[in-house]
């Protein structure tokens, strides 16, 4: 028992538990012999149950699939085959390729293990996070961020900004035009704009609703450019040319 | 002029010794002003010297040069850092690495259908390790993130480029001849 439990654990995957199947009987991966190894898949399944450990969906999936091909196979062919003339597809033939295909980046896998194996006899020079180092030139972390994820951000904004408790009659005192100039202007000077920072400046919702529409008034004119850093994260705003990132001039 | 030469490759060697990231020969020159075939030059002089006596390799990676040293030296240097170097990458991250660095740019469910599981825990972990980065949105329902590799990633496992991974059609011709010798394509 004891001896499943440690292998059972090491198998990433239905296609992991398959490959190591294929291997532990011999049997040639074009040709494989669908009866036997779903019994055994199932077995391990079985056992994996017993012991408590997590089924993964992919597990039952995969079982699902083995057992349709296993029925497949049982069914008689000839009776089509007469009429149609054309061979029937072998119905393994796409789990195959599926296996071969993991089985190559199981193999690239283990290639860059060894890699990082001899790296790690090579020491270079280490600058702890947050001291002076170099960036790596081309990558600009994050893509460009949809107008929905603009929209998510600002809404953020606004819950954030304390509803005015009274009525007080305001005159215009923010213009698109004004905030414009300072958002192009701030960008000369820093190259890039934090949005969670701008907002820090914000006195009240009408001027975030001003500056919200100065910066899409900016990206319809293509003068700005705004990135995301991951799903949830921070929104950048770059000038379109890469020069201003490196602002020494 | 000899001492002038000698001037620049002491520099070009200054610039490599302070570096923590592979320079490349436009960096150089953007910094040193010369041509690059007299930078690769020197930078191949200074290959040779650290060769014959001395503690430094010159190594080329990620599409640059880097100063590294040699291996002979890791016992020691690892009993100064204590051992304490990153953790190893897991097979489940080297796996989804390797998919990445072939099939790239590629989804996470692209890459999960190749390894027949989940992959967010893992696409996480490279992101925040700097091996991959997300390299846009694929135009289809959804508009689902792209993945592609890095410049670390190169360096982590000292390649220069993506073309020094040997071709995945080869990979299989390596599993077709030693894995099956019998009759492999025949049905």
């Amino acid at each position: 028992m004891n001896d499943y439990q440690v292998k059972l654990r090491s198998f990433e995957g239905p296609l992991d538990l398959l490959l190591y199947l294929i291997k532990k009987n011999e049997v040639d991966i074009y040709d494989i012999p669908i009866a036997e190894i779903a019994r055994q898949y199932l077995e391990y399944l079985e056992l994996m149950r017993e012991l408590n450990l997590d089924i993964a969906g992919e597990f039952l999936v995969m079982a699902a699939t083995l057992l349709y091909i296993k029925s497949k196979m049982i069914l008689p062919q000839e009776e089509i085959n007469l009429e149609e003339e054309i061979p029937e597809e072998d119905p393994r033939r796409g789990l195959v390729q599926r296996l071969l295909e993991y089985k190559k980046f199981k193999e690239v896998a283990q290639l860059l293990k060894e890699r990082e194996e001899e790296g790690s006899v090579v020491f270079k020079r280490f600058i702890p996070e947050g001291e002076r180092s170099l960036e790596f030139e081309e990558e600009i972390q994050g893509f460009e961020a949809s107008i929905f994820d603009l929209i998510s951000a600002f809404t953020k904004v606004m819950k954030s900004i304390p509803k005015e408790e009274f009525k007080v009659v305001l005159e215009e005192e923010y213009s698109v035009e004004e905030k414009i100039d300072f958002i192009l202007s701030l960008l000369d000077r820093k190259g890039v704009i934090y949005f969670s920072s701008i907002w820090k400046r914000i006195k009240n919702r009408m001027e975030a609703v001003v500056f919200f529409l100065a910066l899409l008034e900016l990206i319809r004119l293509k003068k700005i450019i705004i990135r995301q850093i991951g799903l949830f994260g921070e929104i950048k705003i770059f000038r379109p040319l890469p020069v201003a990132v490196h602002a020494g001039r | 002029m000899q001492g002038d030469k000698q001037k620049l490759k002491n520099i070009i060697e200054a610039l490599l010794f302070v570096s923590d990231k592979p320079l490349s020969l436009e960096h150089i020159r953007e910094v040193v002003e010369v041509e690059k075939s007299e930078i690769k030059s020197l930078i191949e002089e200074l290959r040779q010297e650290y060769l014959s006596n001395h503690c430094f390799r010159l190594r080329e990676v990620a599409g640059g040069y880097q100063m590294v040293t040699d291996p002979e030296y890791a016992q020691w240097l690892r009993k100064l850092f204590r051992g304490g170097r990153k953790e190893k990458l897991s097979r489940p991250a080297l796996e989804t690495l390797a998919i990445i660095a072939y099939k790239q740019p590629v989804t996470k469910p692209e890459i999960e259908h190749i390894r027949g599981v989940d992959a967010d825990g893992v696409v996480r972990t490279l992101l925040e390790r700097g091996l991959i980065r997300i390299a846009g949105r694929k135009n289809v329902l959804g508009r689902p993130i792209l993945y592609a590799t890095t410049k670390k990633f190169l360096e982590y496992f000292g390649l220069n480029s993506l073309n020094d991974l040997p071709p995945l059609d080869e990979l299989v011709k390596m599993e077709e001849t030693d894995g099956n010798p019998q009759d492999t394509g025949e049905n």
